[in-house]
């Protein structure tokens, strides 16, 4: 009906006034309030440290078991038993042990490990970084997959490409991971010889130069390809194992909000307005429907750079969870304070970072 | 001259867990070019459902329509693809919903929202989206986008716009949302507006001033306006035409003075003497008498025989056809086959 004379634009010109529309200080992602949250939020971080160390020092003294007889040996005199205990520190009240422990700590010294005499610091970091390269690969992985199998599964609800995800999703979550670790062992490494068995990197390769400490990044930093093929067969199955969560989790949870939100005012709204389906779908439901998940992988990816022990343990993947967890085997005071903490420190971050995400996803919250 | 909305003998069906719903029952409607339509009726006699079915905006499933025709600018929008549907509810059709408050998108700000809209009417989306805004040619074109919506929320009365474009809809209140809303609603220079009780969920001053906002723009812009009410006060200002619904079926239409005047169908005249006068007694309000009939099982004939004081055999037999009493004046009553009664 182009011959209406519908156009609009009379009243469009009578209204017409020279506008200026662009506000830096309104588009900018930092902003004062941001910074102010941040603040607040880091000055609670020393809080929650001392809360976590002290709960750490008195449950790993009052655990029965002499950590000095375990590191001595069987074979060990009395006498040297006692010297190693002074060495040690361990023959002092308990509130010295843990003043003197957390007095080493500000000057950066996390302490010596008693059972093999190593610097815990160094350690620490090196162990952290193994991890935190294991959960940056499974996390991308878990979401590259999670994220389709979500909207595949909210767009074609109740048909068949639903059932299987969904099938997927609660399979992989109810089925113990390191279950799946072996079996992936079994059929990826020992029958079809695709991939590597077990550990981190090739022992008949020179093993490339640390400066993250994270080998698929370093490697790539020194253009050494060849070592980034190997690092990268070598993480294929933890990294495999270790997104089984994320895609579970993040698969039921986005699909959910995502079916939440189909019903919303909303999305009748843009669909009148014209936007297309495909733009609803990814722009409109998304951004609303990311906020729970966004929060929930935050929670993961803490729980994650935490280690974890049995992964870590079948696959020998040299990440945090193994230290930890021989730490406590052999009641090894130090590695144990310092590995808690350090991993505390961790999630503590983590959580900022998640955060000041979704607040910055949903303008509704802010950063009061 | 074609008018711009017909609807002919449409049913239309809901599948629930209890059973089909039958919603619509052969509705008949004409809108023409330049009318204020206003539908009336109960809730859930249907007026939504049959407005909502122009821009196609059921959701189908549930809905299915087994026969009946839809006919926009002469052509059955039942019948169109997807894109074609997209095209129309872009560029034809502008629709205001009843709540506000839940109708923007509450992670945008009003401006990504009303550019993506304005985009959208233009066929311009790749100006928006992922990665928007980082070509020259999109970044103009969302440029001129935002500048079009800075003007029509000047337009629906939103102070300093250049300004409150930038913030998010919670920063708004329900009337000032409502007015988003319009814009938004108008930005396609849509040839029909379907507001859909657009002043339900608002103060009793804001509604007001919505309803003067979308006279002025219907004279602006020549709007054609199907205006979904509860409250014929409304309808009695603002319209020039009334269609009152019951339980699926148009059962009284024509001019607004005609009607209030001289109300035919008995379930008109009910929901006349329904509205409170003046010098009504304090405690005397009356309705009509009886149940909105269930749509699972509705009654055979005319469904308002079960209410219907003026009831006969013939009422539960068949379903009365339109009736013309007066000029432009329709009303679906066994009453009137005859002509108009002396009384």
């Amino acid at each position: 009906m182009e011959t209406l004379p519908n156009s609009g634009e009379g009243f469009l010109k009578a209204t017409l006034r020279p506008v200026s529309v662009f506000r830096f200080d309104q588009l900018s992602i930092i902003h004062n309030a941001m910074l102010r949250y941040i603040g607040r939020r880091l000055l609670l971080i020393p809080v929650v440290l001392i809360g976590l160390s002290i709960l750490t020092f008195v449950i790993s003294r009052v655990v029965p078991g002499d950590p000095v007889k375990l590191a001595a040996g069987t074979q060990a005199r009395p006498e040297q038993i006692e010297r190693l205990r002074a060495d040690f520190g361990l023959d002092r009240p308990l509130v010295e042990q843990y003043l003197m422990y957390m007095g080493g700590l500000l000057q950066g010294n996390w302490g010596y490990s008693i059972s093999n005499r190593r610097e815990v610091g160094p350690d620490l970091v090196r162990y952290f970084m193994a991890t935190l390269e294991l959960t940056i690969v499974s996390t991308l992985l878990g979401m590259a997959i999670g994220i389709p199998l979500a909207i595949i599964s909210a767009r074609w609800r109740d048909r068949l490409p639903d059932h299987l995800a969904r099938f997927f999703s609660i399979g992989t979550a109810s089925v113990p991971v390191f279950w799946i670790a072996i079996i992936l062992q079994i059929i990826l490494a020992q029958n079809l010889r695709l991939l590597p068995v077990s550990g981190r990197f090739d022992a008949r390769a020179e093993f490339p130069e640390i400066i993250t400490g994270m080998l698929l990044f370093d490697t790539l930093l020194r253009g050494n390809f060849e070592g980034f093929g190997i690092a990268l067969r070598y993480i294929i199955i933890p990294a495999m194992c270790q997104s089984l969560l994320v895609i579970s989790v993040v698969t039921r949870q986005l699909r959910g909000d995502m079916l939440d939100m189909m019903s919303k005012d909303f999305v009748r709204v843009a669909r009148a307005n014209g936007i297309p389906e495909r733009m609803i779908w990814l722009r409109y439901l998304m951004k609303n429907a990311l906020i729970a998940t966004v929060s929930m992988l935050g929670f993961i990816i803490g729980f994650q750079l935490g280690g974890a022990p049995l992964i870590e343990y079948v696959l020998d993947w040299p990440g945090i969870g193994q230290y930890a967890l021989k730490a406590a085997l052999l009641l090894d005071f130090q590695p144990i304070m310092g590995s808690t903490l350090f991993i505390g420190c961790v999630v503590v971050g983590v959580n900022l970072v998640t955060d000041l995400l979704y607040r910055s996803i949903d303008p509704r919250i802010g950063f009061r | 001259m074609t008018p711009l909305v017909e609807i002919r003998d449409l049913y239309c069906e809901m599948v629930t867990f209890d059973g089909v719903a039958k919603v619509l029952n052969g509705v008949s409607l004409t809108i023409n070019k330049g009318d204020l339509l206003g539908v009336v009726g109960e809730t859930g006699c249907g007026k939504s459902v049959t407005a909502m079915s122009i821009p196609r905006l059921v959701p189908q499933p549930p809905a299915r329509y087994p026969s009946g025709q839809v006919l926009f600018n002469g052509q059955d929008v039942l019948k169109i693809s997807a894109e074609e549907v997209r095209d129309l509810r872009a560029r034809k059709i502008g629709v205001v919903f009843q709540d506000p408050m839940t109708g923007l998108n509450p992670v945008f700000t009003i401006e990504e929202q009303m550019v993506d809209s304005i985009l959208a009417r233009q066929n311009a989306l790749h100006a928006t989206g992922w990665g928007r805004g980082w070509l020259p040619s999109a970044r103009e074109e969302r440029r001129a986008a935002r500048e079009r919506a800075v003007q029509l929320l000047r337009r629906v009365g939103i102070p300093e716009p250049e300004k409150r474009i930038f913030t998010y809809p919670h920063e708004y209140s329900g009337g000032m949302r409502q007015r988003v809303l319009i814009a938004l609603a108008i930005s396609g220079r849509p040839e029909l507006l379907i507001a859909d009780e657009p002043t339900t969920a608002l103060d009793v001053s804001v509604q007001a001033q919505i309803l003067r906002l979308i006279a002025e723009l219907v004279r602006e812009i020549n709007l054609t306006v199907m205006l979904i009410t509860h409250n014929i006060g409304v309808v009695a200002q603002l319209c020039n035409r009334i269609a009152v619904m019951y339980a699926g079926n148009v059962v009284e239409s024509g001019p607004t003075r005609e009607i209030l005047r001289n109300p035919k169908h008995p379930y008109t005249k009910g929901l006349m003497q329904a509205i409170p006068a003046d010098n009504s007694v304090r405690g005397s309000l009356q309705g009509v008498a009886g149940n909105v009939p269930s749509l699972l099982a509705p009654p055979s004939g005319c469904r308002f025989h079960t209410r219907c004081s003026y009831v006969t055999d013939r009422c539960k037999a068949a379903l009365p056809p339109m009736q013309i009493v007066a000029p432009d004046h329709e009303v679906a009553c066994v009453l009137y086959e005859d002509g108009v009664p002396a009384s």
